[in-house]
């Protein structure tokens, strides 16, 4: 299992390749999250965050088989396109790894303390969270 | 009481401090208690932790209710609700 708040970016074929490498599984499901139209810079909570997806991950493992997992959320400067986060599940079979990687995704957008403040050309402004995002992660309650 | 206390993102940036430590009357015991507590210096802090603003708290680095109990050593944050992913 790989949990990593870094500033550099990822090599997505590369996580996959190393939580893939054990006999059982049969599945890898992942989700790559990349900057939309401006720049940007991730603020985090050092030692929190970690802790935060750790925990989010442990949910994940009570509900679904997950037999491994990489979940890599970066902070900093970020340009359109770069990637920003990913989480990818290995499980025995698809419908384990798809769940529990949309739910890892649903979980870290409402309980992970980052927070993205944009660079527009009027200037710059801290991103507002969205209800959307609550609904979300109510979902799977 | 001494705690820890932290501020992230546009509530850092509102208050210009990212952390200090606080010696806590006896009468300031909850995470909600804090809040009001910090309101009460007026200003931007009024702004900052005012009633109906949105904010999230976190204790000892977990993320925590407004009634959640603090104690000597703690570390408590405050911050806009999260917006990663």
């Amino acid at each position: 299992m790989k949990i990593s708040v870094q500033s550099g970016d990822f090599d997505v074929g590369l996580e996959i390749r190393n939580i893939s490498k054990n006999n059982s599984i049969g599945a890898v499901a992942s989700f790559v999250g990349l900057v939309r139209d401006v720049a940007m810079t991730l603020e985090h909570y050092p030692g929190m965050t970690e802790r935060a997806i750790e925990k989010i991950v442990d949910e994940a493992k009570s509900r679904w088989q997950v037999l491994d997992c990489a979940v890599i959320h970066r902070y900093g400067a970020l340009q359109p396109n770069d990637q920003i986060v990913m989480v990818a599940v290995a499980s025995g079979h698809r419908g384990d790894a798809f769940a529990a990687c949309e739910f890892i995704m649903d979980y870290l957008k409402t309980q992970a303390p980052f927070w993205k403040k944009e660079q527009t050309a009027e200037g710059t402004r801290w991103v507002e969270a969205k209800s959307a995002d609550d609904k979300a992660a109510e979902r799977w309650k | 009481m001494k705690v820890k206390v932290l501020y992230f993102a546009s509530v850092r940036e509102k208050l210009g401090k990212d952390a200090e430590d606080l010696d806590l009357p006896a009468d300031v015991a909850t995470v909600a208690g804090l809040r009001s507590h910090l309101r009460a210096r007026g200003g931007a802090w009024a702004e900052a932790m005012a009633e109906g603003k949105l904010l999230r708290a976190a204790l000892n680095q977990d993320m925590a209710q407004p009634a959640a109990a603090i104690k000597a050593g703690d570390e408590v944050a405050f911050f806009p609700p999260v917006t990663g992913g």
